[in-house]
């Protein structure tokens, strides 16, 4: 029995330890009990998953009832990569959870964390498509059972769920059946077997396309994300935290097993479509999440936004593979998992700092934060760290990885292939048109939330959370940092994990990217950017002593007496202009209500002012194809009236047409 | 208008401002810093509009004060010295005080006209607070109802002593 091999059984064993820990224990511990569990079983993933990658192998089957065979888990590198990062988040959002549900914890909701994450933790490593659709579907249900935790405090949440439960479901068919294709081909339902079709057939392209949506709708990609905005913000910050930074990544894992493992050399349209799919999803999401001004709803499209960079990073790869320029096209895919570990690593943080606020002040929403800085030092400076990293700027995570994915796209611009040529600058510019956005987008997330003054009085009376939260929160900050100071690392693991050569290591820290002939070291960097710094900060500080210090006085307000919080920006303020901007793709609805006062209509005495924003995708198509499916339910009603000799005479016709459809 | 019209516009106009009389002395008390340039900050803290005619003259081209470093600005926070005109009122009587705490120091307060000094026509009246001393410290003033635009350029140059 190898390691591998005792790490996914300790991970199977763990799921039911933990699960039966929180239904046995007494409520007082059972919040640590599956906190623990789970614990230890991220710590059992995080283990197996390195194990995988390191190149250990394993093969693990494990008996069980279903008709089509048994389950088997496999360990494979990129299986392995994506286990180790699920499980870190995993592990991070437990701790964050005892402090944050604490007492009031449901027992189904302690239960169906571990769960969820075993199944989350378990879905790389599946061997055949039924274990894989087998797991998928488990971390569905137990995802859809912990969204749904708050159904009593909030009306949002049922339809949330509903929305979250339809589209995963639909993912699941989709899943079903394009591995139904791919299965049927090949003659059985294991990877290994099905990694042998070729291809360039029409069935290995259908079958491409149906697996492509179906984890197109898990990793939230328009226009299939309509339930992200919806089913993050209603559910626990630790759950929100949980499915964005890792369960979104499973639809990038089952993309990237289909086009590296299953059919591998597809045709170029095959990344074509990925690359255009992403950055659609970049562009929208983007936008969606600068002019919005509840946090976790803003967080939710800036996962849209990352993973719509992580398809068009893939989707280069592929396309320049196709093409044959393996040098740019591996840097574009150790691109990808690159952003797969900074965005899981940054995101968490987000939420999980979200989650803290939304604690200690009872708001979501950005326009009633406002002053938590002073107040909540810990949660700033933790969030802070992962807004640097979501906007991508030097020294986090999310640096390296779009330098080496904007790496891979300027150098993998050819000139005698006109689609390459033409493809290769737009999604420069979508990139850093994302990246402009994303910068001005957290910028306002932690510019109004954690400075200035507070807006409301839910945000006056902050404090600190626990030490559980402080701790989480730290943890994935410092592994922010981590990622974006030592990235060689990460890209050694990334290029292991898909087997190519082109990444790897400069120096101790640096990453080279030896591919297109580029490298960069963040620690050499920061230690120039310090040794200019420090200097001037010195020279500054010496002048600045010189001078006596400034009384701080009352902000100018024009002298007038209504100097209040309400005097500053908002973030709808901050956002307008680019509501107003990009009024034609955001189809923002603005009411304006002004009250004069009852003696002379000339003379205003109030003036209000209404924003609503919805998801254009789900107002413009989901909302009139759900219409056409209800009035065609409506209409097929009146086949059932009630009437026992219609049934008979349906079931008559019925047999009829058998009979004939036989006989021909 | 086109160019070449304002161009020779220009040439036949020529200069109209009064040749620069003798620079005064140097007001006593004046911080150091002020010297050569001063960006100041008007406030109508109730006036008639009388003396705000006669300082849009001083500023104006035929008695031009900014020749002499001296430059009006927007903002109390961007000021040295706030130029107050007229009475203080009742209701401008917080503002003007937050103006002129609102103005870093170094700074300096000049009044201007026979109401910023001593109520002038207005005192007694129902709506006044009083003059600008009884509300701020003041530290230059500028007699006169109004004042001539050359009094008050003559006033300003004693700040900055060119």
């Amino acid at each position: 029995m190898t390691a591998v091999e005792l790490g996914l059984e300790a991970q199977l064993v763990l799921v039911a330890l933990a699960a039966l820990g929180a239904v046995l224990a007494p409520e007082a511990r059972r919040g640590m009990t599956a906190a623990v569990g789970s614990v230890a079983l991220a710590a059992a993933g995080v283990m197996t998953g390195a194990l995988a990658v390191g190149g250990d192998r394993g093969f693990v089957e494990i008996p069980t009832s279903l008709g089509l065979g048994d389950v088997g888990l496999v360990a494979t590198s990129l299986g392995g990569f994506f286990m180790v990062v699920v499980a870190g988040v995993g592990a991070v959002a437990a701790v964050f959870a005892i402090g944050y549900v604490g007492p009031s914890g449901t027992r189904t909701g302690w239960v169906a964390l571990p769960v969820f994450l075993g199944a989350m933790q378990l879905v790389p490593a599946a061997a055949d498509a039924v274990s894989f659709l087998l797991m998928w579907e488990l971390m569905a249900v137990a995802s859809t059972v912990l969204v749904l935790t708050e159904y009593g405090r909030r009306a949002e949440v049922r339809a949330a769920a509903l929305w979250y439960a339809g589209m995963t479901q639909l993912s699941f068919v989709l899943i079903l059946l394009g591995f139904g294709m791919l299965a049927a081909t090949a003659g059985s339902v294991s990877f290994a077997s099905m990694a042998a079709i070729d291809p360039g057939t029409p069935s290995a392209s259908v079958a491409f396309v149906l697996l492509t949506l179906g984890f197109a709708t898990k990793a939230g990609i328009v226009p299939l994300h309509v339930w992200l905005p919806r089913a993050h913000p209603v559910a626990p910050s630790h759950v929100s935290a949980v499915m964005s930074a890792a369960m979104v990544k499973l639809g990038v894992y089952g993309v990237l097993l289909v086009s590296l493992t299953l059919l591998p050399g597809g045709p170029g349209w095959w990344g074509l479509t990925l690359l255009a799919l992403g950055a659609v999803s970049a562009l929208y999401g983007i936008l969606q999440a600068s002019v919005a001004s509840d946090l976790k709803r803003l967080l939710a499209y800036s996962t849209t936004e990352n993973v719509g960079l992580m398809f068009l990073a893939v989707g280069t790869g592929l396309l320049l593979r196709a093409v044959a320029v393996p040098g740019p096209a591996d840097v574009a895919i150790a691109s990808c998992l690159l952003l797969v570990a900074s965005h899981a690593a940054f995101k968490t943080t987000l939420f999980l700092g979200a989650g803290s606020v939304l604690h200690a002040t009872g708001e979501r929403d950005l326009d009633r934060m406002g002053g938590l800085g002073a107040r909540m030092p810990v949660t700033s400076a933790a969030f802070g760290i992962g807004a640097l990293g979501a906007a991508a700027l030097p020294v986090t995570a999310g640096f390296v990885a779009e330098w080496a994915l904007l790496q891979s796209l300027i150098h993998g611009a050819r000139p005698d292939d006109r689609l390459v040529a033409v493809a290769m600058p737009v999604a420069v510019a979508v990139v850093a048109l994302t990246a402009g956005l994303a910068l001005m987008t957290f910028v306002k997330a932690y510019g109004i939330a954690f400075l200035a003054r507070p807006r409301s009085a839910g945000a006056t009376e902050a404090h600190e959370g626990t030490r559980s939260m402080q701790a989480a929160m730290l943890v994935s900050a410092g592994v922010v940092l981590l990622l974006g100071l030592v990235p060689g690392l990460v890209a050694e693991v990334a290029a292991r994990a898909i087997g190519v050569s082109g990444v790897g290591s400069a120096g101790w820290f640096g990453v080279d990217l030896p591919g297109v002939g580029a490298a960069l070291d963040p620690v050499a960097l920061s230690l120039v950017a310090v040794v200019i710094v420090v200097p001037v900060v010195f020279v500054s500080v010496l002048a600045a002593r010189r001078r006596p210090r400034r009384r701080v006085e009352l902000a100018w307000g024009g002298g007038g007496v209504r100097v209040s919080p309400r005097m500053q920006y908002t973030a709808t303020s901050y956002a307008e202009p680019l509501a107003r901007v990009f009024d034609d793709a955001l189809r923002p609805e603005r009411d304006i209500e002004i009250t004069h006062t009852s003696e002379s209509r000339y003379l205003v005495e109030r003036v209000q002012y209404h924003q609503h924003l919805d998801d254009v995708v789900e107002v413009r198509f989901y909302r009139p194809l759900l219409t056409l499916l209800d009035r065609c339910g409506m209409a097929a009603r009146r086949l059932q009236n009630g009437s026992i000799h219609r049934y008979l005479g349906y079931s008559f016709l019925a047999l009829v047409a058998v009979l004939v459809l036989v006989a021909l | 208008m086109s160019l070449t019209r304002l161009l020779r516009l220009i040439r036949h106009t020529g200069r109209v401002a009064e040749p620069a009389p003798e620079a005064p002395a140097t007001a006593p008390g004046r911080p150091a810093e002020l010297a050569g340039s001063v960006q100041v900050r008007h406030v109508d803290a109730g006036s008639c509009n009388g003396c705000e005619i006669e300082v849009g003259s001083a500023f104006g081209p035929v008695y031009d004060a900014e020749r002499y470093g001296v430059r009006l600005v927007a903002s109390p926070r961007h000021a040295d010295v706030v130029l107050v005109t007229g009475v203080v009122t009742r209701n401008m009587l917080e503002p003007l005080r937050r103006t002129v705490e609102a103005t870093p120091r170094p700074r300096l307060v000049l009044a201007v006209g026979d109401c910023a000094r001593s109520c002038g026509v207005f005192s007694g009246a129902y709506g006044v607070a009083g003059a600008v001393a009884d509300a701020v410290d003041v530290d230059l003033e500028v007699a006169g109802c109004p004042p001539e635009p050359a009094a008050i350029v003559e006033a300003l140059r004693r700040v900055t002593g060119r």
